[in-house]
């Protein structure tokens, strides 16, 4: 892929890593306020590399649930990297090695670059420039933050919650408009995911939202017959 | 704090070995064109899932009118096909406002 179809990729990754750095920044000043040796909020996120997964798991230790209650909280939350690692599969290159170091790269972030692009090429640019940025970029902004301790203060005044589902709006959208079979999956997936969000732990809903793949056959056979 | 670290390995290898059942399944076993489309559209159902319960819960609950209020805006500016870069900003800039001028 030449440089200039590469530019907006990187352009529009910059952003999620800036995010995601500042994201990365308050997990670290978190982790460390609440108790935490420096050391283990960044190795975590080195090895466990899942932003909600690991607040949750901190969450949890912190608010003295145990590192069983921890890791299954966590784990539960990743259950969902398993059905994007089969999405973006063929996206992680021939070698042995680069699948090994692209299964690790497999994120909520990744995936939706990756399945934005419109050709095979670009589907595997956009998730390894968007995937190693923000793995470099997310590590870089965990450790500041231990660093830091609570020097930020708290990110939501900056409204960054906001930003990770409109990046997701932004990524999702074409899809969404192209197929009506996916409109309506999608649509009945989020709306049981809501519905159920109350009352599961989370983790649960994402996967509940699955179930709407059940309208998705039919709807694109009757749009055919 | 070795049961923390007992924590962090198990949540590290677990999560791995689910990143891990794509590229292992890769070549191994042949999927149809059908399941290939089923798997994309499962990405994005998913996908879907995170950004609304990501904009309108937090913690099992309701996550305030700010953070749905910016999302709102980030859809509208999407669907105008603005540039992303005026989507993201446009969904956190309208959020910190609503919270600077004392929206929840």
């Amino acid at each position: 892929m030449r440089t200039a179809e590469r530019t907006p990729l990187v352009r529009d990754s910059a952003l999620v890593w800036f995010a995601s750095g500042i994201v990365g920044l308050s997990f670290g000043a978190i982790a460390v306020a609440g108790g935490l040796p420096v050391w283990v909020p960044v190795v975590m996120s080195l090895v466990v590399y899942a932003g909600s997964a690991q607040f949750s798991a901190v969450g949890v230790l912190l608010a003295g649930g145990g590192p069983v209650a921890a890791a299954a909280t966590g784990l539960l939350l990743n259950t969902r990297t398993a059905a994007f690692s089969l999405a973006v599969a063929d996206l992680l290159g021939p070698g042995r090695l680069t699948r090994l170091l692209g299964a690790h790269l497999v994120t909520d972030e990744t995936v939706a670059f990756a399945l934005a692009q419109s050709d095979p090429a670009r589907r595997r640019a956009a998730f390894w420039i968007s995937g190693l940025g923000l793995f470099a970029v997310w590590n870089i902004g965990v450790l500041a933050g231990a660093l830091a301790g609570g020097a930020l203060g708290d990110t939501a005044t900056y409204g960054l919650d906001a930003a990770f589902p409109a990046v997701l709006v932004a990524l999702v959208l074409p899809a969404l408009r192209e197929g009506p079979a996916v409109r309506r999956s999608a649509l009945l997936g989020a709306a049981l995911a809501l519905a159920v969000t109350p009352a599961v732990p989370a983790g649960v809903p994402v996967l509940v939202a699955l179930a709407g793949l059940a309208v998705y056959g039919r709807a694109g056979r009757s749009r055919t017959a | 704090m070795s049961a923390t670290v007992a924590m962090m390995l198990a949540l590290a290898v677990g999560t791995y070995a689910f990143r891990l059942v794509g590229p292992v399944l890769h070549g191994r076993v042949e999927l149809s064109a059908r399941v290939q489309e089923l798997l994309s559209a499962g990405a994005i159902v998913l996908l879907v899932a995170l950004l609304a319960t990501g904009a309108l819960t937090e913690g099992g609950g309701f996550a305030g009118w700010a953070r749905p209020a910016g999302v709102l805006v980030a859809g509208v500016l999407a669907w105008r096909r603005a540039p992303f870069v005026v989507v993201v900003l446009g969904a956190a800039g309208t959020t910190a406002v609503l919270r600077a001028a004392g929206v929840a």
